[in-house]
């Protein structure tokens, strides 16, 4: 049953949104590569989709259930398509230094940095997350679309660098999963599993240590906008770790989440999706990441064409919160229009399970970009009246 | 595995129509409730419209996706479920009972181009 068989609707444009769609028109499953819980989703009665060349869950129950089980108590992410690199040596800090836009000088041992890797024209190769394991040893999460991509960008910087010669990249992709324990709960269900205390690994701060018995990285991080914590086993400790967690997790009300969750619950939080609002097309400035950017650290990879967009009026176009005012759920590739011109284009939209709204994130030009600007969402023809607001649609209450 | 009722007629756009006498019940199937995900609202024309068999009558919204609802018999419309303006969720609940969308008086009595339901088995 992989096929659908729904007809296209009238307008092809802005029918459909990317990441995670398990339900693109004639879109077939094909056989790509499996995470080592393939069987285990399978055994979920998990829908499975073709998603960055992996066979993967978009959704187990249902994408309002599983939403809602990770803003109101917890859920499990499989998210072992993502890549893991290593790097290492003297060189290596320095050389990051200069390959990623955020200052990798701010971290110490065991911390976590969200960042990026950018193209000289500022435009983006992906962005990451940077562990620094110890003084010579740091860890890349990657996205899982972009795996052989940035391993060859990293390889040629690294040939080209000056301590090039004095450090190691090592693709782990293949060797390494990661788990992600997302939600309000995320702390009871981690502190039933973990040896040690999680309540003192802080935000973006990792550890290593024994979870369930399996020694492992973990850090408390996710892409949720909850609290949560992310697990680095390796890919033979995978399946029984999964089985054992969403066991400890039961009492707590933790569901399995699939991509199709993953979405509507990044987007609610106003994150960035690699292949949305991040591409080889968008300024990383426009793309609103001007906060991880560091352009007192020294030269970096993109730094030329990122500092003028940074200063004032350097910016034509930039990301926006944009929220319907009327019943319509904006699409990926749905025109934005003000005063009959066309200002704008979506790049993820949704029907937000939180806020019950038809939300986006969109590019639009500056004039159009402030919040409160009314603007109109065309989709199949129609404009839908929406407005500007900020990217954070949802926003957890602090403890 | 998905429903398939007898006595229903399938389109292969996963249409169903339940005619009865000059009056067909037209909904979604359950394979296209499952396919959908969870459905947050159904556009669709006012009683009084006609349809064309084949022809786009409506749209339906789910969270990831949205489809477009194929008319499966040629008629007028003469009722459109109220309850689905409330909760579309009703289609994913029970889409051959209370997730109905639409009641057509047919132009004419006829399931041209309709499958039974061993056929529509077939063919999801």
């Amino acid at each position: 049953m992989g096929t659908i068989g729904f007809r296209a609707p009238r307008n092809g444009a802005c029918a459909h949104s990317g990441a995670g769609s398990g339900c693109r028109k004639g879109s077939k499953v094909t056989a790509g590569k499996k995470t080592p819980l393939y069987d285990s989703h399978v055994a979920l009665n998990a829908k499975m989709v073709p998603f960055a060349g992996f066979s993967m869950p978009v959704q187990y129950s249902g994408i309002r259930q599983e939403h809602e089980a990770v803003r109101k108590a917890v859920g499990l992410f499989d998210v072992s398509h993502m890549g893991n690199f290593f790097v290492t040596g003297k060189g290596a800090r320095g050389f990051l230094q200069r390959a990623t836009v955020n200052n990798v000088d701010k971290l110490r041992d065991m911390d976590a940095q969200y960042s990026a890797l950018c193209y000289p024209n500022g435009t983006v190769v992906d962005d990451i997350l940077v562990y620094r394991l110890g003084p010579e040893r740091f860890k890349l999460v990657v996205n899982a679309s972009n795996i052989d991509k940035d391993f060859a960008w990293l390889e040629n910087l690294r040939k080209e660098d000056k301590e090039g010669g004095d450090m190691a990249l090592r693709n782990a992709s293949e060797e390494l999963g990661i788990l992600s324990l997302q939600g309000p709960r995320a702390l009871d269900v981690a502190r039933q599993v973990m040896e040690s205390d999680p309540a003192l690994v802080a935000t973006y701060k990792a550890g290593r240590g024994k979870v369930l018995g399996v020694d492992t990285l973990y850090s408390r991080t996710g892409y949720t906008g909850e609290d949560g914590f992310e697990f680095f086993p390796e890919n033979k400790d995978l399946a029984s770790l999964w089985a054992r967690l969403l066991e400890a997790g039961s009492r707590y009300g933790m569901l399995p989440i699939g991509l199709g969750a993953r979405d509507t619950l990044r987007l609610e939080a106003g994150y960035s999706l690699y292949g949305h609002e991040l591409s080889d097309k968008t300024n990383l400035i426009e793309a609103g990441l001007s906060w991880i950017t560091d352009f007192a650290k020294g030269d970096f990879m993109g730094r030329p064409a990122l500092e003028p967009k940074s200063r004032p009026g350097g910016m034509e176009r930039k990301i926006v919160g944009i929220e319907l005012l009327e019943l319509a759920i904006p699409r990926e590739g749905c025109l934005i229009r003000a005063g009959g011109k066309d200002v704008g284009v979506v790049t993820s939209g949704t029907m937000s399970p939180t806020l019950n709204k038809g939300i986006a994130m969109a590019y639009v030009v500056v004039e159009q970009a402030k919040i409160g600007t009314e603007l109109e969402v065309m989709i199949r023809d129609a404009g839908k009246k929406a407005k500007v607001v900020s990217r954070n649609f949802y926003k957890r209450a602090k403890a | 595995m998905s429903l398939v009722p007898d006595g229903l007629k399938y389109t292969k756009d996963h249409e169903w129509a339940k005619i009865e006498g000059a009056v067909a019940t037209v909904g979604v199937t359950d394979h296209a409730q499952r396919e959908l995900g969870d459905i947050v609202f159904v556009e669709l024309p006012k009683v009084g419209a006609n349809v064309l068999s084949g022809q786009s009558f409506g749209t339906i919204e789910a969270v990831k996706t949205v489809a477009e609802l194929y008319a499966p018999v040629s008629g007028t419309i003469t009722e459109v479920n109220a309850a689905l303006a409330a909760d579309a969720g009703v289609i994913n609940q029970d889409p051959y009972g209370t997730g109905w969308i639409l009641k057509v008086k047919l132009d004419h009595p006829s399931n041209e181009g309709l499958m039974d339901a061993a056929a529509y088995k077939a063919l999801i």
